[in-house]
């Protein structure tokens, strides 16, 4: 399969199963379109009269380094995947990341929030040292051969249990090495809390920090208010800043969520930029479609141009010297994942699990709150194996709708969670996601491309 | 050749013998949260080598 597409003066082919990208040219950007369904002749027939300038053995040298390509496994390459994914995903048992729920409650009061103001649909609750300490064994436990284990602090705001988080680490840090592990700890605050004994804390301790702002004041202020309803900007910014500024060369993303309310986001992302912070993430809100400040189907438009606007804005300030990263357009064309990775889906129910204040294990932190996803908890390990099984044989091939899908191999099958609320099953497809996924792919290929040929 | 570049790329195909081995990071562990997007991810062991 192939997928062809022209952005920012390029004309780009990419070979779905081998991972190949080629820039070409218009002449031969329309004889790879024609080279499956029609013979040399009627190509060359078709590309003469298009192009009056180009002869006869220019469309047959083209043909055949067509052909060249396809030799070498670099063009038309066939798919070999589709039985090692269920294979590889069954035979997978590790658990190597959790995200533990420190904190069910929250300092702010955001109408967009998934968690609904930190609670999951629950009671306020706080994780207790015990319940992280017994976390980090239950990682240990189930993590088999794997070196490299991840734990995020997640909430609600973990700040609000800080102590517990201190001592989680404490734990962890003094048992990884008699047992072979490497732990990678992720702090994600919305930032009120955040004090320079926190800042130290998470600079020493803190693999990646994730820090929530949506971008303009009036954009943040509007749905990210505190309990009194004030808007957090001129509370978290300066602290965000300092934050930043004392992390050195350590991985931070500044985090944001767009809604119908700021389709024009990349003023947003450029606004963090303006702030000094360079390390950027903007995720399109996910919601229920009656929600006032959900995503439309007449926005979509405006996004598709919004990230192109995004793409073209980063190469330029690259270009000057002083470059923006956006983490949808982190493409490692060289050396990214490899198939195993591309094929299994996102890891939620398996090798990945949320836990709650109480130690309850659910497929990751968007399905916590719905009891038909508790999966288990961490003294008793996961019981619910009928669930398991399901999220077993969830990745990129399990989908009809991606059967014939160009970027399966990108997303691995898509969100889990974002299926299951848009369509009732983990096995569907949020197609919203999807469509804009597919953008921020083409968008972030055209990058490599052109990074690429202007080296 | 004259009308095509190629870029150079992972080989996907030869990584079924090489890949596999699950030391990376967890799909949306540690940052966006909301999407899966596997192919901003690092290979750890591509990483190691450089």
């Amino acid at each position: 399969m192939i997928h062809q597409y022209k952005l920012n003066g390029y004309n780009i082919v990419l070979d779905v199963f081998s991972g190949s990208v080629h820039a070409v040219d218009d002449v031969a950007y329309d004889i790879i379109s024609m080279f499956k369904d029609y013979n040399t002749e009627n190509i060359i027939e078709s590309i003469t009269s298009k192009y009056p300038d180009v002869t006869d053995e220019d469309v047959k040298e083209c043909v055949s380094d067509i052909k060249e390509l396809e030799e070498n496994g670099k063009l038309f390459t066939e798919d070999k995947y589709a039985d090692l994914a269920f294979v590889f995903k069954k035979k997978n048992t590790v658990i190597k990341a959790l995200c533990l729920h420190i904190a069910h409650t929250c300092n702010l009061n955001c109408e967009y929030c998934f968690a609904s103001q930190g609670k999951y649909h629950g009671e306020r609750a706080l994780m207790s040292l015990e319940v992280g300490k017994r976390a980090i064994d239950f990682l240990i436990e189930n993590s088999g051969t794997r070196r490299n284990l991840e734990v995020d602090f997640f909430g609600g705001e973990p700040l609000m249990n800080f102590e517990v988080v201190r001592g989680i680490v404490e734990y962890a840090r003094s048992i990884e090495k008699e047992k072979g592990k490497n732990f990678r700890f992720t702090l994600t605050t919305n930032g009120v809390l955040v004090d320079d004994e926190v800042i130290d804390f998470a600079n020493k301790e803190c693999h990646n920090v994730v820090l929530s702002l949506d971008g303009r004041k009036e954009i943040h202020d509007n749905l990210r208010k505190t309990i009194n309803g004030n808007g957090s900007y001129d509370i978290i910014v300066p602290k965000f800043q300092h934050f930043v500024e004392r992390r050195g060369n350590k991985n931070y993303y500044i985090r944001g969520t767009f809604t119908h309310n700021n389709t024009d986001f990349t003023n947003d992302i450029f606004h963090m930029a303006d702030l000094g912070f360079t390390e950027l993430s903007m995720e399109p809100v996910v919601c229920a479609p009656d929600d006032p400040y959900a995503l439309t189907e007449e926005d979509l438009p405006v996004l598709y141009e919004q990230y192109e606007i995004l793409a073209k804005e980063m190469l330029k300030r690259e270009k000057e010297g002083k470059p923006i990263t956006f983490y949808h357009y982190m493409i490692d064309l060289t050396s990214g994942p490899c198939i195993y990775k591309r094929i299994s889906g996102c890891g939620s129910g398996c090798e990945y699990f949320a836990v709650t204040p109480w130690g309850d294990l659910y497929p990751c932190h968007q399905f916590v709150g719905d009891e038909n996803y508790l999966m288990g908890d961490i003294w008793k390990g996961i019981v619910n194996k009928e669930k398991q099984d399901e999220f077993k044989l969830c990745n990129a091939y399990a989908r009809p709708e991606c059967k014939d899908c160009w970027a399966k191999l990108f997303c691995s099958g898509g969100c889990a969670a974002n299926a299951y609320h848009a369509t009732g099953s983990i096995n569907g497809i949020y197609e919203y996601g999807c469509k804009l996924f597919k953008k921020r792919i083409e968008c972030a290929v055209m990058m490599q491309v052109d990074k690429s040929l202007n080296k | 050749m004259k009308r095509i570049q190629t870029i150079e790329t992972r080989d996907l195909q030869k990584s079924t013998v090489e890949g596999g081995c699950g030391e990376c990071q967890t799909s949306c562990q540690s940052a966006c949260k909301t999407s899966c997007g596997v192919a901003n991810q690092q290979c750890e062991k591509c990483l190691n080598e450089e």
